[in-house]
């Protein structure tokens, strides 16, 4: 066995690799630019190197500079985790003349999968399931039919030389098939210069589903079984589990053997993921091998009890797997959330900045529930432009598939990120999701669901029960503490009305709040005729300054976030984020009094949706626009983002240049 | 004896109406609240106790005989904010417009009178138009006696203003001379003279808003310490506010109990101050992670935020807290930052309230607009706020401190009490750049040599440690203990016993 590696990547997955070096005592030596000095993977290491700059192409990217940081610190493997070099088949070479072991397939099976085509081609001779089509040329009507008939409908005409949808036609039925072609052809012709077009089975629904395979040097391949990662927003994976809701043992025993036939046809000789495609009616089509570890290898290993990196190094070591097919039992169900730097608000623009507060859920297992986060960022880093905006990869394992939906939904309510705008909102809304949570899953699945983007939920009738009941709890908490604050007058004990009312949103829920301790309290509601209704008990340690209000809320386990506000406190839970005030009955009464105040109107100034660079100012004061103009460029997070006209309007004034820094919210131009 | 309290209770009934109820109506059509409303969101629950409610004006001229309103305008007693003695006093607009006449004056006097000698705060809600005219000189008479009690309560006792509506010409003193006024936004504004006395004059055209609205004091004149968006929100945040207040000079401060850990460690702190010194980061987290709870009442939120001034509590015990933010101008002291923090350093000074003192600054803003401006007088201010103060005074350097404005800072020289610095702390005269411009003019076209002059002054003074090995700084702290060394370092104060010299009072440069 080694007794020293180096990661060649950064972030949760070089801690995730250091993680399991650490726990096989083996030594670790992590890379880093100049930007991650103080990066969590740095301290995670025995050792670190830095690699240069910024830039993952002048750093992580740079195959000589991990080399000599090898040679310098006498690592004798290298781990290069997912993305940067993994799959690049010279680094593995160039390692090996350098005498150094790379923790990953060989060099030959990279290259056998890493070209579309060829990768095919394996496939096809490997016996295992492409998508059915026709590559050759098809020159009329008729042998399109006759092709379309031979696939099995639907069927999708593709332009060959096309992309962006132009030239493509989905036929259900022969007639469909001779217009499509026609219509296909000619649009081909006008986009591309060129009218070849060919037909492939169009699958309807499809579904996003890979087989973890893990081979040794010794010929030995099995498989660890399936995770469906259908939850994807715009071809980025958002959501993963283990196992798929599709899949029976049988399918799943089908998928697993081309699996094993595709990785033993390439010598596959680590941990690999082959990705299928597959239809609702459980059919799977060959969709490429990915060779290394994926970013949701985290789901395989809990429901197998296999750590994959572990696994990846025995190998690599030369060890034979420790186990056979028969011995893989795959047990309960993980899911995985993906959480990013990215505001579901805003259009999932990247956010960018200091992480003020970062306390994930606590990880461990108990009462048959596991969570795990694995994350490369720690309270008090920084989320910079520079790399991959991932957060954390929040995993959570139960006996079921809703019990492991549960405990990721009560995962997510507990953990909180201030500082920057992040997407748990928008994952613990997917988790309630009545679709996701009945397993009909498809890749169109968040388009589908969200087609105008994410909004700001309104709470269900039970999360409003909970808020309403944490509300009051802090709110009597609060006054209970100040009933002991110092220098009070002699006389009896100063009271507080017992009777109070939650607002939230404007809407106004009359409570009776009762309990011996503040830490111990029930709440009855109260309706229109002054009678006592529903009651809830409610226990919980929560103090002023805690962020998360954790406790029992009747018979359920609540994590509720609380930010105080001006008189009143921001809570959040299950995707919700909102406002609540608990007043007494007079200044429920009094404050419904008040004027209200309109918000100031924005509509007439382009504000700068993210922190960033200002690239490139389109327009000058005095120019006159229309809507979809382009107005100004603003650069994050290595995206130009175009910020265009949302009407007409004349410009006032352009109040940045190009090359100024710019803050959320800034004002950068303002219309007239 | 019954007829008696039927009448009491007639009278009492009558009273409570104010100016009747169209014009209870009118006022809360403006969004505005009843003086008694006001009081009754104010003070703990049935805790008020009304004085002079029966009192009437003695005016016979303008045939004002004929219009009585019993308790003249202003509503006035004490009671309790979560069961502390607070003594109050509210105008009520719907009665003459709330104007002051010699027995409404009188109220507030009585009032002023038992606050300072029972040595608990006053708090006075805004809501009037000014002296009543038809009394003349009776009213302006009333004024001045008001005044002169501000006066001498000033320092004694905590004395708070809340602009609820118009407050004009002679009643604008009376909030002017107290320690803290709260404005709400858009119903409120205070002006000597109002717009139609500034048209006449000056030919200016302003409205009443933008004359002196809450927009306006507490942006550009810093009259207002806070504006809130409506009675409600304004008098719960005063509830609030009252809880950080000592009663009086000699009573300490409250203590309020928290289950918040002396020994919390923030290891985020750890990298607060960027690796590029040139980029900023706001120095409300540090205050925010540091103090219970995260719990912070910032005053003058908006005006000159280059400086943070604000109440918070250690261990369940109020300090008063004066940070440099680097967000705004780099942390500059300008005129105006340096008078805010002046002005709340002597107010905790007063009341017996530690100082603890955060600095990150890279000296005082130069400029015309600064030396025209007075910037040497109003830096004088700070500077003779915190050498006058002797409250227990911790301070932290979290980054730069160059040069006079190291000084002023609450630093060792003018009696700070513990001085912690931060391993990233720089103690300078100036920054190395305009150090070796000056140092080594002769060198300037040369880049290399000014180069490696400059990285020489950093090793050198681009630490704690040269301020360090003179005392200047007791000791150098890791960031994440930053609240238990403080919190140590208070209790360690809490019988600080200093005297200045016996005086009648000072000459600060005002």
């Amino acid at each position: 066995m080694f007794k020293k590696i180096l990661i060649a990547n950064r972030g949760e997955i070089a801690c995730r690799v250091i993680k399991t070096a650490r726990r096989m005592g083996i030594a670790t030596v992590a890379v880093f630019s100049e930007a991650d000095r103080n990066a969590l993977h740095v301290a995670a290491a025995d050792e670190a190197v830095c690699i240069g700059p910024a830039a993952a192409s002048e750093s992580y990217l740079i195959a000589e500079k991990i080399i000599d940081a090898c040679k310098q610190t006498g690592a004798e493997a290298v781990h290069p985790g997912y993305g940067f070099l993994s799959e690049r088949e010279s680094f593995p070479r160039d390692l090996e003349a350098a005498g150094i072991v790379f923790i990953g397939p060989n060099p030959h099976a990279i290259a056998a999968m890493g070209d579309k085509i060829e990768s095919k081609k394996a496939a096809a001779a490997a016996n295992v399931t492409t998508v059915p089509g026709y590559v050759g040329e098809i020159s009329n009507p008729k042998d399109a039919v006759r092709i379309s008939d031979e696939i099995g409908y639907p069927v999708m005409i593709k332009a060959s030389a096309g992309g962006g949808g132009k030239g493509m036609r989905i036929a259900h039925d022969r007639s469909e098939v001779e217009d499509g072609f026609v219509a296909a052809k000619s649009e081909a012709a006008s986009s591309f210069g060129d009218d070849r077009v060919f037909i492939e089975k169009f699958i309807v629904n499809p579904r996003h589903i890979e087989i973890q395979v893990l081979g040794d040097k010794h010929g030995n391949v099995i498989h660890l079984g399936e995770r469906e990662c259908s939850i994807q927003r715009r071809n980025q994976k958002v959501i993963e589990e283990a196992p798929s809701p599709l899949l029976d043992e049988e399918t799943r025993a089908r998928m697993g053997e081309q699996a094993i036939a595709l990785a033993k046809a390439v010598d596959y000789d680590s941990a690999g993921t082959v990705e299928f495609v597959a239809g609702q009616d459980k059919s799977f089509y060959f969709l490429e091998m990915n060779t290394r570890l994926q970013v949701e290898h985290p789901v395989t290993e809990l429901v197998t009890g296999i750590d994959l990196v572990e696994q990846m190094i025995r190998v690599a070591a030369g060890e034979r797997l420790g186990f056979s097919q028969e011995q893989i039992r795959l047990q309960g169900w993980a899911v995985e959330s993906r959480i990013y730097a990215e505001d579901p608000y805003r259009n999932f623009l990247p956010s960018i900045g200091r992480l003020v507060r970062y306390q994930p859920p606590a990880e461990g297992q108990s009462d048959g529930i596991t969570v795990r986060n694995d994350t490369g960022v720690f309270e008090g880093g920084e989320i910079s432009m520079f790399y991959d905006p991932m957060i954390a990869k929040l995993v959570t394992h139960a006996p079921t598939r809703q019990a492991a939906i549960d405990a990721q939904s009560q995962a997510l309510d507990e953990f909180v990120i201030d500082g920057i705008a992040h997407n748990i909102p928008f994952l613990t809304a997917l988790m309630q999701h009545e679709r996701w949570q009945s397993g009909e899953l498809s890749t169109g699945f968040i388009a589908e669901e969200y087609p105008d983007g994410f909004h700001v939920r309104e709470p269900d009738d039970d999360a409003l029960i909970v808020l309403v009941s944490v509300a009051a709890a802090i709110d009597n908490l609060s006054n209970e503490r100040r009933r002991e604050i110092s220098d009070q007058m002699d006389g009896p004990e100063i009271r507080f009305a017992r009777e109070r009312v939650v607002r939230i949103d404007d809407q106004d829920t009359q409570i009776l709040v009762e309990g011996a301790s503040p830490g111990q309290i029930s709440i009855s509601w109260i309706d229109e005729d002054e009678v006592l209704g529903e009651r809830v008990q409610l226990e919980s340690n929560w103090w002023p300054g805690q962020a998360i209000w954790k406790g029992s809320v009747g018979d359920d386990d609540v994590a509720v976030q609380v930010r105080p506000v001006l008189n009143g406190y921001e809570l959040s839970y299950r995707g919700t984020t909102l406002i609540a005030h608990v007043f007494t009955r007079l200044e429920a009464e009094l404050d419904a009094m008040m004027p209200e105040k309109v918000a100031a109107d924005m509509s007439n100034f382009l504000l700068c949706p993210m922190p960033g660079l200002l690239k490139f100012v389109h327009v000058a004061a005095g120019d006159k626009v229309q809507a979809g103009d382009q107005l100004a460029v603003v650069e994050a997070m290595k995206m130009e983002n175009m910020l265009r006209a949302e009407r007409d309007a004349t410009i006032k004034s352009v109040n940045f240049a190009a090359g100024e820094s710019l803050a959320v919210d800034e004002v950068i131009i303002e219309f007239e | 004896m019954n007829d008696i309290t039927v009448e009491l209770e007639r009278r009492r009934e009558n009273a409570k109406l104010g100016g009747g109820e169209r014009r209870i109506e009118a006022q809360h059509k403006r969004g505005k609240l009843t003086a008694r409303e006001r009081i009754d969101l104010l003070l703990d629950e049935n805790s008020f106790e009304e004085f002079d409610m029966y009192v009437e004006h003695r005016c016979t001229d303008f045939g004002m005989t004929e219009t009585k309103f019993p308790g003249d305008g202003v509503v006035t007693g004490w009671g309790t904010i979560n069961g502390r003695i607070i003594y109050v006093f509210a105008k009520d607009f719907t009665i003459f417009g709330g104007s002051l006449s010699e027995t409404h004056a009188k109220k507030i006097q009585k009032i002023q009178d038992m606050a300072l000698q029972n040595r608990a705060p006053i708090i006075g809600l805004f809501d009037a138009g000014g002296a009543r005219i038809q009394e003349g000189v009776a009213a302006l008479g009333g004024y001045g006696e008001v005044f002169l009690r501000n006066v001498l309560a000033s320092g004694v006792i905590p004395q708070i203003s809340v602009i609820m509506g118009p407050c004009a010409g002679g009643d604008v003193y009376s909030p002017a001379m107290t320690d803290f006024i709260f404005m709400v936004r858009d119903t409120s504004y205070m002006f000597v003279t109002g717009p139609d006395v500034v048209k006449t004059v000056t030919n200016e055209e302003v409205t009443a808003e933008q004359l002196g609205g809450a927009s306006i004091h507490t942006t550009k004149s810093s009259i207002a310490d806070r504006a809130y968006d409506d009675d409600v929100e304004a008098l719960l945040q005063i509830r609030r506010l009252m809880d950080f207040l000592p009663a009086n000079n000699l009573s300490g401060v409250p203590e309020l109990p928290t289950r918040d850990p002396a020994d919390r460690t923030e290891v985020s702190l750890d990298t607060l101050i960027p690796d590029n010194p040139n980029q900023p980061y706001d120095i409300k987290e540090l205050i925010t992670k540091v103090v219970d709870e995260g719990d912070f009442f910032e005053i003058q939120d908006l005006f000159a935020k280059n400086i943070v001034t604000g109440f918070a509590r250690m261990e369940g015990r109020t300090v008063g807290i004066v940070a440099n933010q680097p967000l705004v101008l780099a942390g500059v002291l300008d005129s105006d930052a340096s008078r805010k923090a002046a002005r709340f350093v002597r107010f905790c000074d007063c009341f017996e309230i530690p100082i603890i003192t955060f600095v990150d600054v890279p000296g005082f803003l130069p400029g015309t607009a600064q030396e025209y401006g007075g910037l040497i007088k109003h830096g004088a201010k700070l500077l003779f706020a915190y050498s006058e103060a002797t409250v227990p005074k911790v301070t932290v350097i979290t980054r730069k401190a160059y040069g006079g404005a190291y000084d002023v800072m609450s630093s060792k020289h003018i009696r700070g009490d513990v001085n912690y610095a931060w391993p990233t702390a720089e103690i300078a005269v100036m920054g190395a750049k305009g150090a070796v411009e000056i140092l080594y003019r002769s060198e300037l076209d040369d880049p290399d040599k000014i180069a490696a002059r400059t990285k020489d002054y950093e090793d050198r003074f681009a630490n704690p440690f040269v301020a360090a090995e003179r005392g200047y700084i007791d000791d150098v702290i890791l960031p994440r203990n930053t609240r238990r060394r403080i919190c140590r370092s208070l209790n360690m104060l809490r019988n600080k016993t200093v005297e200045n010299p016996w005086k009648k009072h000072d000459n600060i440069p005002l």
